[in-house]
């Protein structure tokens, strides 16, 4: 079985994004780029359903500007067969990038299509769902524990309040919640090897996929501060704000 | 630790640092000697993310380099138009008169006003584009000497645990061996220290002298933007014993890169560099500047301000040192960039040499650079740090002008540095304590929003970084001497005194850590040894640092 | 116009959430819920303020809320509305994105304003910037956060219900089980109330005067990195920009003197109580309600007065 797994590069997420102080947007020109934490993830839960061998090869895909090769590498390094990225511009929404996948689905033909449950930049956590709906497959979504027996696979799925699992026949989509795996470092002579690793680039338009946006960005800004609230005197003067005045407890 | 379980790979050169040096030699590698392999390692997560830096650059060796570097778009885009040297007293400030003739190294002409952490990241894909192999996120943890030769670096392991055994991710560091290996880490590397060490390469030269800048990059209003100004001072808050002064520099898309240099020569333990570099900011001549910006940036860095008398011998069998490693900053001007690129170039024309004649030492290395204007450079300017360290900041700023109007650097004297930073200290109760305003959350602002804004990280399940040799020494001489001075010249936060009042003890938040160095250096009891943590950890520098 | 909510709820309840979602419908035009799953739960609906009909889609292939037949159902029904709406939670999540991929829409999930029927404000980049987005879809699918709406109320409303036949879908999931956690504290990323201490605790012995005031709120137990590192509790239990991030209804923060990491983690609670003995401490620039003083005074008075 082949597993494809989509892997976008975001904002690093140890960095503070900064709004433009025009208000068009976030600060992302010199900024520190990575793969997105949660497709670490789904890199990992398909190198070790390789390793396991349920999996015969892991292809991870990306859909973003040239330098988005460089997901696409590491992603290899970590351990990852080959690559296919499908260039567009800056970045494209989920509808799209589930179309342009849905595409790359009918080529590769894989057996389970892993992605991370959301992408730390946009936060739509939307993409799976929707590839998942375009192609009629059933979707294993926020994963914390994949197993797959013959011809289905069992998700433990993170809900509100605890844990849900259910049972998909394959091919399906799954998207990796943060507890599903800790993924592991990308290891020089691992990241040396990569580079010899095949790379196809694709272009979104030669997929036959309208990548016009819906959306538009009216404005980006920082949200409001938070303000100081008040000294209280005492407990019970406490307890009387936040029975009366707050009305949280 | 698990030295047979560790991969090898032989390179030609092996360049252990990604700044201006270790990049230029790459690239002069590669302009050379096409088949030369050349394979160069970062600390940080990218090329860039561990670079602090004014700056105002010259471009002389960078033009030497890549002459056509404006059509190869290097983003060196504001030049200097304006320059102000300022002379503060408490309130007003005076402006040096004259300044290209009394301070004839500090004028900016033809230079200018660059983020050097963006220019090494061009500086990385034109390297990258002549086949240079570059691995950032990996740090030399190891120097490799085989027979008395260095035969290239390890890099750490990965995902060893805070206690040190072997975590679920753990992953053994790799022998990157080299035919020659060059230290370009920057002032004070760490296996630089190590390799001095080991083949005595400081014996007969004075000590280095150092000085820790802190960095931060304002925002401010487009109105307010004067692109191409530069403005330096000196005087208040200093006092006459301590090197130190600001600057302040208009560049970019209306950003302003604002930062105090203190020599770590200074005496007093109280004194805290962090807060005076905050402080400064509410003088009327800085504060003009950034009211209404926002602070978007923040970052600090240890310089090598020993100049040519602290140079050590610069070769070794199997490489050399290049850049700030070596200590080639130009004091006076503040400037390293260049004459870490030039350094870099040398070394890498001497590699190419010694590869072909098979020579275990490059040694032609130290002959290129007499005979360059590097040496010229640092020679005209040797006398005019350690004339302040010798007489004071405003006899130091006589003696520097009349060595500029007079003997134009050419003094047929030599002044020397006699002691290591960490020896001038003096202990708490013959010191006097600062009155540091608090920080006011528009102008300045405490440690850990600062660091914050550094965006540092470091995976927090490792060993820690920072080692303290001694331990029981921490509590005689840090804290019973001197009280601690590390919780206040570090930048980040980093040593903190807990149980202050009962039991005193030393916590040391390892992951705030923004490898400026200075603990390495100022320690009185030279009782902390900085190691590289895990590769990829640190800060994580935006553009415009 | 009318919008069309989908209404979560869990075991024979409608969650607090999917009240929100209502009020966040009322404000785009007239609104219709979609019930899937037992009658009480859609006779409940019915009685919401401001609901004006309730489609009630009854069927087993319904009953656990599964992703793939009512992304199906709402694709069948969407042809009467302008506007798909439901809570962000687990189910909206999973649900919602799925419909709108069939109706070839871009679904804009967390909304916490609406400025127009076609214009809508949601948190990017973990809520450090907020970005207002415009559609040009015809339909409009959205998700809302709930702490940005208040519920609509359960009573008071008299709407019509209306069985929906259900629609045919791709069989390929199935429901296995469900498990809910019961430990006694709920877990810190999804608790309604986190108590959360730091270095001003002293030690592991100290720390656990809090646990007598989170059992009385039914609040989970947090901590700063400092007291994590002092080793009064485990790792797991940090908050801030290395640890956790929590964002619940009270937080109540104890000798913790509010460094902008610990506040990364903690800065979108509803309400924020601080108790610290020094009143510069930035933990108060934040904080709703503030007491200065002992905490060791405090928290056994407040844990009393709350019994
Ligand atoms: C505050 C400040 C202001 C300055 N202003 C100016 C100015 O205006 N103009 C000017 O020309 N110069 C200025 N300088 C000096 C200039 O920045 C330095 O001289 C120059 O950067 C030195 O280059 P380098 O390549 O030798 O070292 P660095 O620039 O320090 O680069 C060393 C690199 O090696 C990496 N490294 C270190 N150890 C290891 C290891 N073990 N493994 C892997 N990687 C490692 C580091 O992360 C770093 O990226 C300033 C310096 C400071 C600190
Ligand atoms: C990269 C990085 C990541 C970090 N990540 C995190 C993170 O995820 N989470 C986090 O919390 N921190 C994090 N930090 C650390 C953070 O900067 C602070 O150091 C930490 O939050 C301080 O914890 P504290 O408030 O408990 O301790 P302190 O700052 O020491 O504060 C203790 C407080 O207790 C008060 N106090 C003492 N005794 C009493 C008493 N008897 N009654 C009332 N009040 C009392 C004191 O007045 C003081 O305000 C990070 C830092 C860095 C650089
Ligand atoms: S710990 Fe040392 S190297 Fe790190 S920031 Fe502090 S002083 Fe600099």
């Amino acid at each position: 079985m082949k597993i494809v797994v989509p892997v976008k590069r975001v904002v690093d997420y140890n960095i503070k994004p900064r709004v433009k102080a025009d208000g068009s947007g976030v600060e992302t020109a010199g900024v520190k780029m990575s793969m997105n934490p949660f497709d670490e993830i789904a890199v990992e839960e398909a190198i070790r359903l390789k390793e396991k061998g349920v999996a015969t090869e892991v292809v991870v895909v990306s859909i973003g500007v040239q330098q988005a090769q460089d997901t696409l590498r590491t992603a290899m390094a970590m351990g990852a067969d080959r690559a296919i990225l499908v260039l567009s511009e800056e970045s494209p929404e989920p509808l799209a990038v589930a179309k342009v996948l849905k595409a790359i689905v009918a080529k590769e033909e894989p057996g389970l299509v892993i992605l991370g449950k959301q992408a730390i930049d946009d936060d739509m956590n939307a993409t799976g769902q929707m590839l998942a709906g375009l192609l009629g497959w059933g979707q294993g979504t926020f994963a914390g524990k994949v197993e797959v027996a013959d011809g289905s696979v069992r998700v433990s799925r993170e809900i509100d309040g605890g844990t849900e699992d259910v049972s998909l026949t394959l091919p399906a989509i799954i998207t990796a919640d943060l507890r599903l795996n800790e993924p592991r470092y990308a290891s020089l002579p691992n990241i040396m090897k990569a580079r010899k690793k095949p790379l196809e680039t694709l272009n979104a338009a030669d997929l036959g996929v309208d990548m016009t946006p819906r959306l538009t960005i009216v404005s980006v800004a920082e949200p409001p501060q938070r303000q100081a609230g008040v000294k209280v005197g005492s407990v019970g003067e406490l307890v009387e704000k936040l029975r009366n005045e707050a009305k949280v407890i | 630790m698990s030295e047979t379980a560790r991969e090898s790979m032989e390179f030609d050169v092996v360049i252990v640092g990604g700044g201006p040096a270790g990049l230029a030699a790459a690239i002069r590698l590669r302009q050379l000697s096409p088949e030369t392999s050349v394979c160069l390692i970062e600390k940080g997560s990218e090329i860039g993310a561990h670079i602090v830096s004014g700056a105002v650059i010259e471009p002389r060796a960078l033009s030497e380099l890549l002459p056509d570097w404006k059509e190869r778009g290097a983003p060196l885009n504001t030049p200097v138009t304006t320059e102000e040297m300022l002379y503060l007293t408490e309130t007003g400030s005076l402006r040096v008169p004259m300044l290209d003739k009394l301070m004839p190294h500090m004028a900016n002409h033809g230079n200018y006003i660059v983020s050097l952490g963006e220019v090494c990241r061009w500086l990385a894909t034109q390297a990258e584009e002549l086949g240079v192999e570059i691995y950032p996120g990996f740090a030399g943890a190891e120097v490799l000497i085989e027979n008395n030769r260095v035969v290239g670096v390890a890099t750490g392991d990965m995902g060893i645990t805070r206690e040190g055994t072997h975590g679920g991710n753990y992953q053994p560091g790799m022998e990157l061996r080299g035919r020659y290996t060059l230290f370009a880490e920057g002032c004070r590397g760490s296996l630089t220290k190590q390799v001095m060490a080991h083949y005595d390469l400081r014996k007969g030269v004075d000590p280095q002298t150092y000085g820790l800048g802190i960095k931060e990059v304002w925002e401010i209003p487009a109105e307010k933007h004067r692109p191409g100004l530069v403005q330096h001072s000196f005087g208040w808050p200093m006092d006459d014993q301590t090197y130190g002064g600001a600057w302040l520099y208009h560049f970019g898309e209306n950003l302003v890169s604002y930062g105090f240099v203190i020599g770590l020569d200074y005496p007093n333990t109280w004194l805290s560099p962090f807060e005076e570099m905050q402080r400064v900011k509410l003088h009327p001549a800085f504060r003009k500047h950034l009211e209404g910006g926002r602070r978007v940036s923040y970052g600090a860095r240890a310089l090598s301000e020993g100049g040519l008398q602290a140079i050590p011998r610069l070769t070794f069998p199997g490489g050399a040192l290049i850049g700030d490693s070596a200590g080639f900053l130009n004091v006076p001007k503040i400037k390293g960039t260049h004459t870490a690129m030039k350094s870099g170039m040398l070394a890498a024309e001497a590699v190419v040499e010694s590869l072909a004649a098979n020579q275990v030492e490059p040694a032609s290395f130290t002959k290129r650079v007499k005979d360059s204007w590097l040496w010229e450079e640092l020679r005209t300017a040797r006398n005019i740090r350690p004339a302040f360290a010798r007489f004071g900041m405003k006899k130091g700023a006589l003696y520097a002008g009349l060595d500029a109007m007079i003997f134009k650097g050419r003094a047929p004297w030599t002044l020397h540095f006699k002691h290591q930073d960490n020896e001038v200290l003096k202990p708490a109760s013959l010191c006097e304590k600062p009155n540091y305003p608090k920080p006011d959350g528009q102008l300045t602002f405490d440690r850990l929003s600062s660091v914050f804004l550094s965006a540092t990280n470091h995976e927090e399940d490792q060993p820690v970084h920072l080692r303290v040799k001694n331990l029981a020494l921490w509590k005689t001489v840090n804290w019973d001497v001197f009280h601690a001075p590390e919780s206040r010249y570090c930048p980040a936060g980093v040593y903190e005194v807990v149980d202050e009042a009962t039991d005193p003890r030393l916590q040391i938040n390892a992951q705030n850590c923004v490898h400026c160095k200075t603990c390495d250096i100022k320690d009185p009891a030279q009782n902390i040894d900085w190691a590289v943590p895990e590769g990829g950890g640190g800060p994580n520098y935006p553009a415009g640092m | 116009m009318t919008a069309l909510v989908l209404l979560d709820h869990e075991e024979g309840r409608i969650r607090q959430a999917a009240l929100s979602a209502v009020t966040a419908a009322t404000k785009l035009g007239d609104v219709h819920v979609l019930v899937a799953g037992a009658d009480a739960v859609a006779q409940e609906a019915a009685k919401i303020a401001g609901v004006s009909k309730v489609l009630h889609a009854v069927d087993a292939r319904y009953a656990h809320e599964l992703a793939e037949p009512l992304a199906a159902l709402i694709v069948s029904l969407a042809g009467g509305y302008d506007h798909i709406v439901a809570a962000a939670g687990a189910v909206g999540k999973n649900v919602l994105p799925r419909a709108a991929a069939l109706l070839d829409v871009q679904p804009i999930p967390d909304v916490i304003s609406i400025v127009e029927a076609d214009t809508f404000v949601r948190p990017i980049y973990a809520g450090n910037a907020l970005a207002t987005v415009k559609s040009s879809d015809s339909k409009k699918v959205l998700t809302v956060r709930s702490s940005a709406f208040d519920a609509a109320a359960a009573e008071g409303g008299s709407a019509s219900v209306e069985v929906v036949a259900p629609v045919e879908s791709p069989e390929v999931s199935k429901f296995e089980s469900v498990h809910l956690s019961e430990s006694e504290r709920p877990e810190l990323e999804s608790a309604r109330v986190v108590v959360s201490g730091g270095r001003g605790l002293q030690s592991e012995e100290k720390f656990h005067i809090l646990d007598p005031l989170a059992d009385t709120l039914g609040a989970a137990i947090g901590a700063s990195r400092a007291a994590v590192d002092s080793g009064f509790v485990p790792n797991d239990y940090q908050v801030g920009q290395t640890g956790k991030i929590v964002a619940p209804d009270l937080y109540l923060a104890f000798g913790i003197s509010g460094a902008i990491q610990h506040l990364a983690g903690m800065k979108d609670s509803r309400v924020i109580v601080a108790v610290n003995k020094d009143p510069e401490a930035p933990i108060f620039q934040v904080a709703d309600y503030g007491i200065v003083g002992d905490l060791f005074e405090i928290v056994p008075q407040l844990t009393e007065e709350l019994k």
